[in-house]
């Protein structure tokens, strides 16, 4: 593949960040020219693969061929970055210029989640889903205004690194270190899975073996070279990201207005969709089609309520039909259905029961469609209310969760100093910007489509991307003709958040190429994100808890060495618990971001803004947070009280009407509240400390260079 | 270890400007989105508050770092702050 980039480790390998004035700006300007090189490399692979399918290359080629490029370049590159040096596999030798560790936190940060989901999210909640626009970008405000460059000063390894020093002894920092592996760990997992989803749509082979697949390619890269290896992995995985993300939308722009900017020219989009919405909603086939899945829903729920005697009743009316049948001679036309639904019935009252939860689960569809563009929609002014506060409690959670998730803070210990520290918080809010104001467009213009082209039309001449989709997975994509009139209503399409990234291109009428590409650019986004993950977790366990905690004078190689190997065992382990599939991938997502709001955040910003802040205080705050987040989380999601056998209804146990998803609105309060009582009830932390804040905080404090060269 | 006066004024300027930015983040993410209903007239085709809510905002917030980092990093320069390995 062209382009593969050489500079990342043209420079010296130095052991600390001892680099020269002229230095610093050579290293700059070589980061350019390569990483310019490979994108322009990345586009002409792309356009000869282009012209390659023209020529007749099998669909099969381009996705397998794409897989092992982009794997083998990650790979590629991490071989040759590998280091054993502790500041290069830490914090990459802390030379990573400001705009570059922007790219890479993009790239850390935008998961599939962002990549595959956000899109499909937007299009299905409309307004609503903007909280994760709004949450997953504002978070920056907190980093950058509160953290990074105080983080960037302390100049540790970790977060955890940052809670010892602060405040002092291994408490802190082992429910650190803890906190850190809970949230990482969840976060991992779902990317993993993704990995796996992503391989197999792109190549076909089974779900286990695109983890694994998947896998090698995370495990080349974080294992020969730590984080130096991951950072210049992530900048090129960005490229490839972003590119993937906009070509299909700027396409199908193009395509419905004839501008090239879809960021721009949506708003336009969204009046046609939102005078598409009223018509639907007053249009009496929609209505005859919703009133069919509400006499669907009405019945399966009347049965629910006396499932014994529905599912005797029903058993004996289905015997007698075909007892009728078969002592008037019936024709095997009328016979043989019959037959089928006897043979078909529900062995017992249980299997009844799933079956005719699912149909009373249609109520869903039987609602009018949501109106894209209205805030906070509800059937009366309550759960109008309540829907406000959820957007805003999730926007909270998503933001203080943003600036607390440890391996995205980590990254900003490895610029050059706290200047470009803050730049680099700019640069990296920026690139995220750059998909996530574009996620919004894709979701209304693919809607457009939708609304436009497919409703309405004839079952026998559907799209041709909606007939192959709704083969293919029917998850992802199901039309059915509900009244049989022959024409597809907005109500009898089901749709599959995931399809509308995954099915861009082909809406677009773009070649196969560019969904290879799409496909490339999410694995990508997994990718990258679970290399910071595993790096996060397995540093917590090799430098906090074996160097810090264990043995202090174990050597540099010695850490190194093991932060390698419980890199391998963590990233096995994390693949074993995705093969499961485990039940609710997204609540795990979003959980993640209200652990880490929760236990982290307070104490965070704490240590920096309030000096009186003691070991304690910091302590039980973590604790107190953390324990709060997930008792809310258990005793009102689905899954987590399964788990926990929680009986009581979920309407006993929430608070103010707030979701598990916006745990964190309990935890982050109660962690500052306990952290400034405890902190004032017990003594105030010692003068060694207190110099440590000073120096976090001013510049050029007497004893800077004693702390800063103490590693 | 003595702070001096220059240092108390670097780190109060360094809070001044931190607040003020911190209230325009909660002023354009609450405040405002706590209004979204009210805020549905048209602008430029999308209402108001699904605009703001998928660009507006997000092109505050860019700028809000930006002047951050650009305020501070002038502010270093005044007190001659030199840490870290800069240009």
């Amino acid at each position: 593949m062209a382009g593969t980039p050489a500079a990342p480790v043209t420079p010296a390998a130095g052991t600390g960040g001892m680099f020269s004035a002229s230095t610093n700006r050579g290293f700059f300007a070589k980061l350019k020219k390569a990483y310019s090189w490979y994108t322009g490399g990345f586009l002409v692979f792309v356009i000869l693969l282009a012209i390659a399918e023209q020529m007749g290359l099998p669909r099969v080629w381009i996705g397998y061929i794409f897989l092992v490029a982009t794997v083998g370049l990650y790979a590629g590159i991490g071989i040759i970055a590998r280091t054993s040096d502790a500041a290069e596999y830490y914090v990459a030798g802390r030379r990573v210029p400001a705009f570059f560790n922007g790219m890479a936190t993009g790239a850390d940060w935008m998961s599939a989640a962002s990549f595959i989901g956000m899109a499909g999210t937007l299009y299905l909640t409309g307004f609503n889903g903007l909280a994760f626009v709004m949450g997953w970008t504002g978070g920056y405000c907190l980093v950058a205004l509160f953290l990074a460059p105080y983080l960037r000063k302390f100049g540790q390894f970790t977060i955890p690194d940052f809670l010892g020093a602060r405040y002092g002894g291994h408490i802190p920092r082992a429910v650190g270190i803890f906190a850190a592996i809970l949230c990482s760990f969840t976060y991992v997992v779902a990317q993993i899975y993704g990995v796996g989803l992503i391989t197999t749509r792109l190549t076909g082979v089974p779900f286990e073996y695109g983890i694994f697949l998947g896998l090698t390619g995370i495990l080349v890269c974080s294992f020969l070279g730590g984080m130096r290896a991951v950072t210049w992995t992530q900048v090129a995985q960005y490229i490839i990201l972003i590119v993937a993300y906009m070509i299909p939308v700027v396409w199908l722009s193009v395509k419905q207005t004839g501008v090239p900017i879809p960021q721009i020219v949506y708003g336009q989009q969204l009046q046609k969709v939102t005078a598409l919405e009223e018509k639907f909603i007053n249009d009496p086939k929609e209505i005859e089609v919703r009133g069919i899945f509400k006499a669907r829903a009405d019945a399966a729920a009347a049965k629910l309520k006396n499932a014994e005697k529905a599912y005797a009743d029903d058993k004996a009316a289905a015997v007698a039909a075909v007892e009728k049948a078969k002592a008037e001679n019936a024709p095997p036309e009328v016979m043989t259905p019959l037959e089928k639904a006897l043979g078909g019935f529900p062995v017992d009252v249980a299997a009844a029961k799933a079956g005719w939860t699912k149909e009373a689960a249609l109520a869903a569809r039987a609602a009018p469609p949501l109106r894209h563009a209205e805030a906070f929609p509800g059937k009366d002014e309550p759960a109008r209310d309540v829907s406000r506060r959820n957007f805003l409690a999730l926007v909270f959670c998503l933001m203080v969760g943003t600036a607390a998730l440890p391996h995205i803070l980590m990254r900003y210990y490895t610029t050059p100093s706290v200047r470009q520290a803050r730049e680099s918080v700019f640069w990296s809010l920026f690139f995220i910007f750059l998909l996530y104001f574009t996620a919004p467009a894709l979701g209304v213009l693919a809607k457009f489509d939708v609304y436009s082209l497919v409703v309405g039309s004839q079952y026998a001449n559907l799209p041709a991307w909606a007939a192959a989709w709704a083969k293919v997975d029917p998850g992802l994509l199901s039309i059915v003709d509900v009244n049989k009139d022959g024409i597809v209503q907005l109500a009898e399409i089901v749709l599959g958040g995931d399809i509308i990234v995954l099915a861009t291109p082909e809406i677009a009428g773009l070649p196969y190429v560019v969904s290879g590409l799409v496909a490339a650019g999410g694995l990508a986004a997994a990718l990258s994100t679970a290399d910071g993950l595993l790096l996060t977790i397995a540093n917590a366990l090799s430098h906090d808890f074996y160097y810090k905690m264990l043995d202090p004078n174990a050597s540099t190689a010695r850490r190194v060495t093991i932060s390698k190997i419980l890199l391998l065992v963590v990233a096995i382990i994390a693949a074993s618990v995705s093969a499961q599939k485990p039940a609710d991938i997204l609540f795990l997502v979003s959980a993640a971001f209200s652990l880490a709001a929760a236990a982290f955040f307070p104490a965070l910003v704490c240590g920096i803004f309030w000096k009186r802040a003691n070991r304690w205080g910091a302590t039980l705050g973590m604790i107190a947070g953390l324990s709060i987040t997930f008792y809310y989380m258990a005793t009102t999601q689905p899954w987590l009280r399964g788990l926990f056998g929680v009986t009581s209804s979920i309407a006993d146990n929430t608070w103010w009407g707030i979701g598990a998803i916006s745990a964190g609105l309990w935890g982050v309060p109660l962690g500052f509240i306990v952290i400034i009582v405890v902190s004032m009830l017990t003594p105030a932390p010692n003068r060694e400390v207190q110099e440590l804040v000073e120096h976090v905080r001013y510049p050029n404090l007497t004893g800077d260079r004693m702390v800063t060269t103490a590693t | 270890m003595q702070l001096t006066e220059r240092q108390q004024e670097y780190w109060h300027k360094n809070l001044t400007v931190t607040s003020v930015l911190l209230g325009i983040w909660f002023l354009v993410t609450f405040v405002l989105m706590y209004f979204a209903r009210d805020l549905s007239f048209n602008f430029f085709g999308w209402t108001f508050a699904f605009y703001m809510a998928a660009q507006g905002t997000l092109i505050i917030y860019v700028v809000i770092i930006w002047y951050y980092a650009r305020y501070m990093n002038n502010l270093d320069r005044v007190y001659d702050v030199h840490e870290g390995e800069d240009e």
